[in-house]
């Protein structure tokens, strides 16, 4: 096909306001989401330079990295915490802007809310002060993380200054075997093509198995393209994407819907259109995975043993892996079903939607929490999310079977709040990060899916999902 | 925006690829509401040997003399050598602000996060990619030589050492003209105020249902 486009060249096109001469393009920003750790300094900016913001309609700001999971009726007790959260409190009251407080049901983790209000639709481009924004691209949107002068920049112009960045078609073809989710399949595209393995791309995800996804799914996949390095992920609208964006608060109705949908299905890449760069992944060869050292690009099969750094030809890749594995006091070898465990966190905007607290009760349901963990917490990603998981009984399957069943927000995902590992603590986690320190200074933390953190807890070590009895 | 032309500055080893901004800026500091501030807490989980946060006072507190950064002369350096991948993880401008208020004025390092290198422009830091070949050599000749320094010419996009280039760098022309002129960005985009005002109404035409 002449002038086939990729989904990426579509989106990009549809929104360009100008190009420079070296082609840095100005691009509209259709969404802007807000969260509270990184936009005081640029309320404080406009204010600065006597700004105001250029589209209040297109702004949706919610706070969820500081806030508290235990009672929100005792409010924030930190008072740097507390503080940040007011402050963006004031913010909206002064410009104007729709927020979901603390004491709002809506209220939620940030990449959570978006596409459950409808907020977040194909075709837009969303930002956000926050590099996991790329969850937005499993509606076959551009979203993208941003600093928080782009967020000034943002809120003062609706524009980005921002260069193109090339194509990348992942590919993961087949079907996934049982047990498999959407995390593993993201965590294995990570091993394979390393966590700068996408600098400078975009990743669109394709194939049969991101096909056979719910959109639950496409976002947990789409959440983790930043770890592979790419700014932005996507998926291909479908009849999924449509289904899935019917009747939101925020979604367009009647007549606009029509007009809408028939937009939204020329949303895919183009029959011959080209990639810059192609990954293929068969799906049947995916198993659940585990993160063992301090990179999501440091993952191995459940069925796997620790890597040995020995083993690496390349001098600073195996450098990294010997300090990786002091970090998390592992040693080269051990079988990953031998590790023992301290602690269990399900949440972040990785895993916390329905979908994944469901998978993760159906393990837990009938069974214990090991004694050798601490603590297992589920932490839903938006109040919404609480609630229906409330009204399909979840809670208390988890509560019975020792989690402990707390308010939506960010949680032990970065641990600003009192959420967070001790030193030495090792946890499983199904969140996106396992850097040093992400979860409390000194704390070890391994990336799983819900479904092999719940039995990480039943079990106190981890355990292939297919192999739990 | 701090401009930035010419620069010359002792040079700081960090020997290890995929620096996070996690490791740049713990999140606990990311809870101030301020821009400043943050120099002496980049990289705190390495830099001191008892956990830090915002209302604690850094004076009192125990140094890691292993660290690179609390070894004299590098706790003067201004210029940051690294491996690649340097600040991936989290989009926190935090880190460029802690690196800029230690005093670094450059980081030279294989490859970088993009968001990271996005905001470094943004804030006057600039991140110069090398091949990974000549990083290494740059570490061998920080490791020879005590004090080791730099200097950068943006203009040029070199690097040289006394008066000698021994690299160049790409740049992309805008990102280079702004940075030399120290230029606001907001204000050269609201410069073409009509021309959003006028994609915005042709968009509400074609799709009504963004606005
Ligand atoms: S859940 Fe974790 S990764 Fe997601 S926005 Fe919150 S802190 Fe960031």
């Amino acid at each position: 096909m002449k002038n086939a486009k990729t989904l990426y060249d579509k989106l990009w096109d549809d929104h360009v306001v100008r190009t420079e001469e070296d082609g840095t393009a100005l691009l509209y920003i259709d969404r802007h989401l807000v969260h509270e750790v990184t936009s005081p300094q640029a309320f404080e900016g406009l204010r600065i330079a006597n700004r105001q913001p250029w589209r209040s309609s297109s702004i949706l700001a919610v706070p969820d990295h500081n806030v508290p999971t235990t009672d929100r009726r005792l409010g924030i007790t930190d008072p740097v915490a507390k503080l940040q959260v007011e402050t963006l409190d004031n913010n909206c009251k002064e410009f104007g802007l729709t927020e979901f407080t603390m004491s709002d049901i809506r209220q939620g983790i940030v990449h959570v809310i978006g596409p459950e209000q409808g907020a977040t639709l194909p075709g837009m481009t969303v930002v956000c002060g926050d590099s996991h924004t790329s969850t937005h691209g499993a509606f076959g949107a551009l979203a993208f993380g941003i600093g928080t002068s782009e967020v000034e920049h943002v809120l003062a112009t609706q524009c980005l200054m921002q260069n193109k960045s090339l194509n990348m078609l992942v590919s993961v073809d087949g079907d996934v075997q049982a047990g498999v989710t959407a995390k593993d399949i993201v965590l294995a595209i990570i091993g394979k093509i390393g966590t700068a393995g996408g600098t400078g791309y975009a990743i669109e995800f394709g194939g049969d198995a991101i096909r056979a996804l719910s959109i639950e799914g496409r976002m947990t996949v789409c959440n983790m393209a930043i770890e592979a390095g790419a700014r932005a992920g996507m998926v291909a609208v479908d009849a999924t994407t449509i289904e899935y964006v019917q009747d939101r608060p925020y979604s367009p109705t009647g007549e606009t819907m029509k007009q809408a949908q028939a937009y939204w299905l020329t949303l895919h890449s183009d029959e011959g259109a080209h990639f810059d760069k192609v990954i293929r992944l068969n799906a049947a060869d995916i198993l659940p995975q585990v993160t063992w050292g301090t990179s999501p690009e440091m993952v191995v099969a459940i069925d796997s043993v620790v890597p040995n750094p020995d083993e690496e030809s390349d001098k600073v890749k195996a450098d990294g892996m010997r300090k990786a594995l002091t970090y998390m006091g592992l040693k080269a070898g051990t079988p990953i079903n031998e590790i023992a465990l301290d602690k269990v966190f399900i949440g972040s905007c990785t895993n916390s939607r329905i979908e994944d607290l469901r998978a993760a009760a159906q393990v837990a349901q009938g069974n214990k929490v090991a004694d050798n963990i601490k603590l297992a917490m589920v932490v839903p990603g938006s109040g919404l999310v609480k609630k229906q998981a409330e009204e399909e009984g979840l809670d208390k399957i988890f509560i019975n079977a020792g989690f402990e069943w707390r308010e939506p927000g960010c949680s032990m995902c970065l641990a600003m709040n009192a959420d967070r590992l001790e030193a030495g603590e090792r946890c499983a986690s199904t969140s996106n990060r396992n850097f040093e320190g992400r979860q409390g200074q000194g704390g070890r933390t391994h990336l799983v899916s819900p479904a092999m953190a719940a039995a990480a807890a039943i079990n106190g070590r981890f355990t292939d999902i297919n192999k739990l009895t | 925006m701090q401009a930035f032309t010419q620069h010359s500055g002792i040079v700081a080893p960090l020997d290890r690829p995929n620096v996070d901004t996690d490791a740049i800026i713990p999140k606990q500091f990311l809870k101030s509401i301020k821009r400043s501030g943050f120099g002496p807490n980049a990289f705190d989980d390495w830099r001191y040997l008892d956990e830090g946060g915002p209302e604690i006072d850094n004076a009192g507190r125990k140094t890691n003399p292993d660290f690179i950064l609390n070894q004299p002369p590098y706790d003067e350096s201004t210029i940051l050598l690294a491996r690649e991948n340097f600040g991936c993880g989290s989009s926190r401008e935090h880190a460029v602000w802690a690196l800029e208020d230690f005093g670094f004025r450059a980081v030279i390092a294989p490859s970088f996060a993009d968001i990271f290198y996005n905001n470094s422009f943004k804030n006057g830091l600039l991140p110069i990619v090398l091949d990974a070949d000549i990083v290494d050599d740059l570490f061998q000749r920080v490791s020879a030589v005590s004090g080791f320094q730099l200097s950068i010419n943006l203009e040029a996009q070199t690097v040289s050492v006394e008066d000698e280039a021994i690299a160049s760098f790409d740049i992309d022309a805008f990102r280079k003209h702004c940075l030399l002129n120290g230029l606001d960005d907001i204000a050269l985009t609201l410069k073409h105020a009509d021309e959003i005002t006028c994609y915005e109404e042709k968009r509400k035409q074609t799709a009504p249902w963004l606005y």
